[in-house]
């Protein structure tokens, strides 16, 4: 058959049977047992013209209510955030997306050096030593970091803050069974972590303590003195980060982190309907070894010139096979990409100022809410995201803000029967103050 | 030849330059530390660059320009189905109603894009006759370890929770006895045979009553199809065990066999090979995974279901579900490429990718067969795997000969692996490659082969093109330099 993306004609074809001394395409398939033969074509939709497709599929994306065009207050791990343009023209060219991990350096130093960057910049935005090539996202980042910390301590027993994104804490839940580690919720007060109970529950067993920062709620944890309990008991600290916060947050780094880990989604990565988004993974020197996935590192080639490879590999599957502790076998280049272009759109100023923004325009939003007469829970510091009471199901409100164009905030109800009636309301730096004043006034309207 | 090293973005940094653009505040602003506690206020500013928005574009396009990609030449890099990447795909994931969706909107927000994936799972049950897919594994790794799990779930609640044993054939992929381990399994490797395959007595000798499962490759990683395929599946069936179909080389037997009808209980796809959601320099990937009847009830949280009134919904009700596997609902942006891939092919399209990828693969062993050793010699499917002993003798092994390829401007092919082939170099063209693309490539092969015997010294020296020669990962690897640290 004929196809734009099938290069052969008749005569090609003719020519290489030939060669190969066989008289059909069908003989070189004669291995396939006739019983297991699938005769006849896939029971799938006809191949459509590009054309044709191509305004099925925009028809199909029309009926999705976008953050483009409706004035999004949904967060909860996800952030409709500043994407400096440029970004989408580097990862579209071609060069980085249609390339393979570079395990021929001599033609990929271009994805090389980038995810070198990438390290570097994660590193210094956490304050940890170092830094892998990505993860999958901030939720498999933070289940492989829980693993780390059992492997690394031979310990069976993780305790994970009740204050982190629920979706996290049942990816880690998951990978846990996986190796028959338990798995205790630390309970949390005021909407942060309950250091106290904390205090309680680590043991000689606690592998590894696990928090966010800010957590679910929005709240700013107290790192350092969950850091001690974790180290006290000779267990891991473990902290996942938004990494924009860190803007203007004293990173985990410097507040005890073994590891940090988190998802650069914030920095020029669409919301996608949830991925692909970008998991990093940072940790500190002592633990460099035992980091999953891949790590890019510098040498010089034969000439002395300056390069950089794929290294520490001894780590990885494809050396370890079944001793390997991580089967991670990819990272989100392309993805990480993406955030190195808008990390260093932003520079160092940007990335200041940006996460400033985040602050205190949700100061605005909190105090708004507050005038207007609701209840905003927590009164502890926040980053993007405030949690307000409302009198009826958020479910039921956000339908009627999604008729005015606004896509209103998490139903924290959803996950927590504590929290029924509560929204979780992000506001984020693209969102203005009359973006912000007619949300208090539409939930206002359809708060009775 | 360049010789001045590429700077890094940290190098062309200037204090008080600026690459981006915000909206001034129009809230009233104050100082942080009226709101937080003055040790959770960042000291130091991390250190970003600061840089043009010019200087940004150039850097990057330096740097892509020291990259190879499939549109930049051919990739024969086997078991990576380096296939082009069409860029209708990627202007469809970037309509906005798909890239800029939350996924926590409301269901009845979404409705295009759940149709979208329930289309997809859909398809891919049918292409790989399995009962039912999960789209939310992140990569192929990421959809083994997924099925595992699923089926220690199965075991357990048969109560055979004892079943611990995952067989592996020493020509499996890396990732397969590595996600077993994550998935708290034991690893058996059984031997192929002189012919390439699983050894059917070696497979006998290792079942028994604590056989979970086996996990295969078919085609395998030579590029061989386990004939015996069916007696294999009845010999793991046999004693209580599930049979794991690793996807990877799913590109080979489109139309020809599904893995389902070939006794296989589980599947996992990787989008990005046979469906050409794009490599990435890495990723993201996409891992589905496909499993019979029985498996149903252990897929991961949520499932997608289509509802009575024809409307899409996720269901968390499934009390034996292994839980959930990744935030979200999978890497949406690479099946909505993949989906679209499915739909320019359609059914005819889908076969004729398989009938050409298998055509290219068995003309180039046959053109190259004379000047490398085969170890296999019978019809490959969409790979082959040469070995490079003849070569190595004269002192030229095959990291040189994949050096040397270099200068012609290719991607070499997969370089000592499989494990069970010496100096092995494994092939993939992929159905996308013209005539003229193949035989240029088996002409340099053939010229490096002469090479070998009349000047080893330009394949053993090689690349002598590229703009940086070997690397000494040894340095690397000893004293690790993982990031920039600015000289002071």
């Amino acid at each position: 058959m004929k196809h734009r993306y099938l290069p052969m004609t008749e005569q090609d074809k003719q020519e290489m049977l030939e060669r190969i001394g066989v008289s059909s395409v069908d003989e070189l398939f004669a291995d396939i047992p006739e019983q297991v033969r699938f005769k006849g074509l896939y029971n799938i939709k006809a191949a459509k013209s590009e054309a044709a497709l191509a305004k099925e599929l925009a028809q199909l994306a029309a009926k999705n209510k976008d953050t483009a065009s409706n004035v999004s207050f949904l967060g909860a791990g996800v952030y409709n955030h500043y994407k400096p343009v440029i970004v989408d023209h580097v990862i579209s060219r071609s060069e980085f997306y249609t390339a393979y991990t570079p395990y021929q350096p001599e033609i990929s130093q271009g994805e090389l050096q980038a995810i070198f960057e990438f390290q570097t910049m994660i590193a210094e935005l956490t304050g940890m030593d170092l830094a892998n090539s990505s993860m999958y996202d901030g939720g498999t980042s933070l289940a492989e970091a829980g693993m780390l910390a059992t492997g690394h301590t031979r310990r069976k027993k993780l305790l994970v803050s009740g204050a982190v994104h629920p979706e996290y804490k049942d990816v880690v839940a998951t990978y846990a069974y996986g190796q028959s580690i338990e798995v205790v919720t630390i309970p949390t007060k005021d909407g942060v972590t309950d250091v106290e109970a904390l205090k309680g529950l680590v043991d000689d067993q606690t592998a590894g303590v696990i928090v966010q920062y800010p957590n679910f709620f929005g709240q700013v944890e107290n790192l350092q003195a969950m850091a001690d309990i974790a180290h006290d008991a000779k267990g891991l600290f473990i902290v996942s980060a938004n990494p924009l916060a860190l803007g203007v947050l004293t990173p985990p780094g410097k507040l005890g982190a073994d590891i940090t880990v988190g998802d650069a989604q914030v920095f020029g990565i669409a919301e996608g309907y949830g991925g692909p988004h970008c998991g990093y993974f940072a940790v500190t020197t002592k633990l460099m070894r035992k980091v999953p996935g891949r790590l890019v590192g510098e040498t010089v080639d034969q000439d002395g010139r300056r390069g950089y490879v794929l290294t520490l590999q001894a780590r990885e599957q494809h050396i370890r096979r079944d001793k390997a502790t991580s089967n991670i076998c990819s990272n989100q280049a392309l993805l990480a990409l993406a955030a190195s272009v808008a990390m260093t759109a932003l520079g160092k100023q940007g990335m200041q100022e940006m996460a400033k923004q985040n602050i205190v325009k949700t100061r605005y939003a909190k105090n708004a809410f507050e005038a207007a007469g609701f209840t905003v829970l927590y009164q502890g510091a926040h980053f993007n995201e405030i949690v307000v009471k409302t009198n009826k199901s958020v479910t039921e409100i956000n339908k009627a803000l999604i008729e005015k164009g606004i896509i209103g905030g998490f139903d924290l109800g959803r996950v927590y029967t504590e929290l029924e009636n509560h929204a979780l309301i992000a506001v984020t730096e693209i969102r203005t103050k009359e973006e912000i004043d007619t949300l208090v006034a539409e939930m206002g309207a359809h708060n009775a | 030849m360049h010789n001045e090293n590429q700077s890094l973005i940290f190098e062309i940094t200037k204090e008080g330059r600026i690459g981006y653009n915000l909206e001034p505040l129009d809230v009233p602003d104050f100082d942080l530390t009226d709101l937080l506690p003055a040790e959770l206020v960042r000291e130091e500013a991390a250190d970003l660059p600061e840089v043009s928005e010019l200087d940004i574009m150039r850097h990057y396009t330096a740097l892509s320009r020291r990259n190879h990609g499939v549109d930049s030449g051919f990739y024969p890099l086997g078991s990576c189905t380096m296939k082009y990447n069409p860029k209708i795909n990627e202007s469809v994931a970037r309509f906005s109603g798909f890239a800029n969706v939350h996924p926590l909107q409301d269901e009845s927000t979404v409705q295009g894009a759940m149709e979208l994936l329930y289309d997809l799972q859909t398809s891919l049950e049918e292409i790989t006759g399995m009962d039912e897919v999960t789209l939310q594994p992140a990569a192929g790794a990421h959809g083994e370890w997924t099925a595992l799990m699923m089926i220690r779930a199965f075991h357990e609640a048969n109560g055979e929770g004892h079943r611990n044993k995952v067989i592996v054939p020493d020509s499996a992929h890396g990732t397969n006895p590595a996600s077993a381990t994550v998935a708290g399994f034991e690893t058996i490797t059984i031997k192929s045979g002189e012919d390439g395959l699983v050894d059917l007595e070696d497979l006998r000798r290792v079942v028994g009553s604590d056989t979970a499962a086996l996990m295969l490759t078919n085609p395998n990683t030579l590029g061989l199809f386990e004939e015996n395929i069916l007696d294999m599946a009845a010999i793991i069936h046999e004693v209580g065990g599930k049979v794991y179909y690793d996807g990877a080389n799913l590109n080979a037997v489109m139309s020809k066999a599904r893995p389902g009808d070939m006794g296989f209980d589980c599947v996992h796809l990787n989008l990005h090979k046979t469906f050409t959601g794009p490599h990435g320099g890495g990723g993201p990937g996409s891992g589905p995974v496909g499993v019979k009847a029985d498996l149903i009830p252990y897929l991961p949280k949520p499932v997608l279901v289509k509802k009575e009134d024809g409307t899409f919904h996720f269901d968390y009700n499934r009390p034996q579900s292994i839980g959930r596997v990744k935030p979200f609902y999978g890497n949406f942006g690479i099946n909505v490429r993949a989906y679209t891939y499915i739909r320019t092919m359609g059914p005819d399209g889908l076969k004729a990718v398989t009938e050409y990828a298998v055509l290219n693969a068995n003309y180039m062993m046959r053109r190259l067969q004379e000047h490398f050793d085969l170890p296999f010699d019978r019809h490959c499917k969409h790979e082959f795997v040469l070995s490079g002993r003849r070569q190595k003798k004269l002192g030229v092994r095959t990291l040189d000969i994949a050096k040397r390829l270099l200068d012609f401007g290719y991607h070499p092919p997969t370089t000592y692996f499989p494990l069970n082939v010496e100096e092995a170099l494994m092939i993939e063209p992929t159905e996308t490659e013209s005539k003229e693309t193949l035989d240029a490539f088996c002409d340099t092969m053939i010229q490096i082969a002469k090479e070998t015997m009349e000047n080893p010294s330009i394949v053993q020296e090689a690349p002598h093109t590229t703009v940086i020669n070997r690397l000494d990962e040894t340095r690397a690897a000893r004293t690790p330099i993982l990031r920039y640290t600015k000289e002071v």
